[in-house]
């Protein structure tokens, strides 16, 4: 366990120290959610008046629910450094060294963990200077931070398995064009469930982005109902060991290819 | 070269460093190993020659335990590749045919993390990276970004890299394909202290038949998948009797006239043609040679040029293959 542990945080800071030195891939992450929060949080200011959607401000709506949604969206590209080792002859040299597939799972995953992290901060740092405010407190921001992290898993953890399945970065575009954005409509990230068209509701309820959303938004308001939040934080919990434990799997499929 | 390592004591307590029995692996409907056997004694440098797509990577997948044969055994340091592959993963350095460095790390930052994974404490890694870093003579560049550094450096980088947790056996995946000629020597010269300074056991696979010859100590011939010769450079190319007289002509036409021309002055009819350049192998060509120019004269056939030559690695290819080296190469495809 500790050689899983160590082997883990040896490769986390190996991606760490690639980010470092290429720090403007951090920057263009940040891309879309300022574009979510500044550009559509205005255009659609007025959304939060109508009867039922139940905020007075949309922003303070909408923060959290892009703060996950960014989360799942750089995750997405997780895979790109494993298909980056894969072409190189790092991949295989991983895998005739002493290093379990569930460290090369788990150091990826905590590498997205910690990029998540800053990313989270950083969009919570622009919500708050636009004029949302955070009733929720410290106890919100560090659930909303667990959440992103928890969905950047899941999320990671399926690109990883993608790219060791199909050895493509064209794969893993496909991914985030072909199910990021239905799952950010099919979600309560931009309006709230009560006004939803009632299938959408439905198919939200099995849908990982609207269990972070639904606990962040929860976690940060002024009065959060903590059954909500651990429910869907149970399922996120859930969800990501899921993954993680496929994603390790999908190293069999790889060796049989290679 | 050979007498040498074989009279040195094997490091593994067993004299057998690698062996492998009948491994088959496929691909799809491709059969990309079709059985194939060898035997590699510790402490010596063993060479797996063929063409492109011959099957040489996949045996050192197979044995690097990147990947499982469909059949077949075969042990690496006395380990089972089935049973133990973690075990083995302790006891090899595996250099691909890809380069295996991370290019936005330094020389060090690399060496250091394969160290690490490895489990050496932080500052035996830093040591034991200096020194190969000394070693290949990359000390200089050493705190500079891999990615930036020439393709020489690079591929003794992924050799260092190999080497780092000092392992028993070294596999060297085409270690010198798309090096110039300059880093290609100097690749040479390392790899050829690596079984005799450090005593390891070093598998390589090239498609240059220069280099087997140059660096095995014993060698097998791979061709689709299927072993078709094995021993010493030096007794794979006795056993080709004699010396080969090569002929080419300067009018195809003339193919046939020449043929009968030099079965007639040579008693062999073991000549084989490839376009206008005809081979015959001779035992003494010395003093066959002046015969068969003057029956090539008698018959009226114009010559563009005649050579004779000690049998080499392509000669043994051709006969063990039953075809040209290099033909064998540019058609196949990469394995």
């Amino acid at each position: 366990m500790t050689t899983f542990a160590s082997h883990s945080g040896f490769l986390t800071l190996r991606s760490l120290r690639t980010l470092s030195r290429q720090p403007a891939y951090l920057l263009f992450t940040l891309v879309q959610p300022m574009v979510w929060l500044l550009l559509f949080g205005q255009l659609f200011k007025n959304i939060a008046r109508l009867p039922g959607f139940g905020t007075g401000s949309y922003l303070e709506y909408l923060t959290p629910g892009v703060i996950v949604m960014t989360a799942m969206m750089t995750a997405g590209w997780s895979g790109t450094a494993f298909i980056q080792d894969m072409e190189r002859g790092v991949m295989d040299r991983n895998l005739t060294s002493p290093v379990s597939r569930g460290a090369l799972i788990s150091g990826s995953l905590a590498y997205t963990a910690v990029t998540t992290v800053v990313q989270s901060l950083i969009v919570l740092g622009v919500g708050l200077l636009a004029g949302a405010r955070y009733s929720g407190g410290l106890p919100g921001v560090l659930t909303v931070l667990a959440c992103a992290v928890l969905l950047a898993m899941i999320f990671g953890a399926l690109s990883d398995a993608v790219a060791l399945l199909v050895h493509q970065q064209e794969a893993l575009i496909a991914v985030s064009q072909f199910l990021v954005l239905p799952l950010a409509f099919l979600s309560s990230v931009m309006i709230a469930p009560g006004l939803m068209p009632g299938w959408v509701g439905t198919a939200a309820r099995y849908n990982p982005l609207d269990w972070a959303a639904v606990a962040s938004r929860e976690a940060l308001g002024a009065a959060p109902d903590w059954g909500l939040v651990l429910s869907r934080g149970g399922l996120l919990v859930a969800l990501a060991v899921v993954m993680s434990w496929l994603a390790t799997r999908a190293f069999r499929a790889y060796q049989r290819s290679v | 070269m050979s007498t040498q390592q074989i009279t040195r004591p094997a490091r593994l307590g067993t004299e057998t460093a690698i062996e492998a029995v009948d491994l088959v692996k496929t691909y799809g409907r491709v059969r990309a190993l079709d059985g194939v056997s060898f035997t590699v004694r510790a402490g010596t440098v063993f060479g797996l020659l063929g063409p492109n797509g011959a099957g040489k990577s996949t045996t050192v997948k197979v044995l690097t335990t990147l990947s499982a044969p469909d059949s077949g055994e075969a042990t690496v340091a006395g380990l089972d590749v089935r049973r133990q592959p973690g075990k083995i993963r302790r006891a090899i350095g595996y250099v691909s045919q890809k380069p295996s460095f991370d290019p936005v790390g330094t020389g060090r930052e690399n060496l250091v993390l394969q160290g690490r994974i490895h489990g050496m404490p932080g500052r035996r890694a830093g040591q034991r990276a200096d020194e190969l870093l000394a070693r290949f003579g990359l000390a200089d560049a050493a705190r500079r970004r891999a990615g930036t550094w020439s393709g020489g450096m690079q591929r003794k980088l992924d050799v260092a890299v190999g080497l780092m947790h000092a392992p028993q056996v070294l596999f060297l995946d085409e270690p010198t394909t798309g090096l110039d000629p300059q880093a290609r020597l100097e690749m040479w010269a390392e790899i050829g202290t690596l079984a005799q300074r450090d005593g390891l056991t070093v598998l390589l696979t090239t498609h240059y038949l220069d280099e087997a010859d140059h660096l095995a100590d014993q060698l097998v011939i791979i061709d689709r998948g299927r072993v078709v010769a094995s021993g010493s450079p030096d007794d794979l190319k006795n056993e080709l009797s004699g010396d080969r007289i090569q002929v080419e002509l300067a009018r195809p036409d003339q193919a046939g006239e020449a043929r009968h021309a030099i079965v007639a002055a040579t008693g062999q009819d073991g000549i084989t043609a490839d376009g206008t350049t005809l081979r015959v192998r001779v035992a003494g060509g010395g003093t066959a040679l002046p015969r068969v120019l003057a029956a090539l004269d008698d018959a009226g056939v114009e010559i563009a040029a005649v050579s004779l030559s000690r049998p080499s690695l392509d000669d043994v290819y051709l006969h063990h293959a039953g075809r040209d080296f290099r033909e064998a190469d540019t058609s196949g495809s990469r394995a």
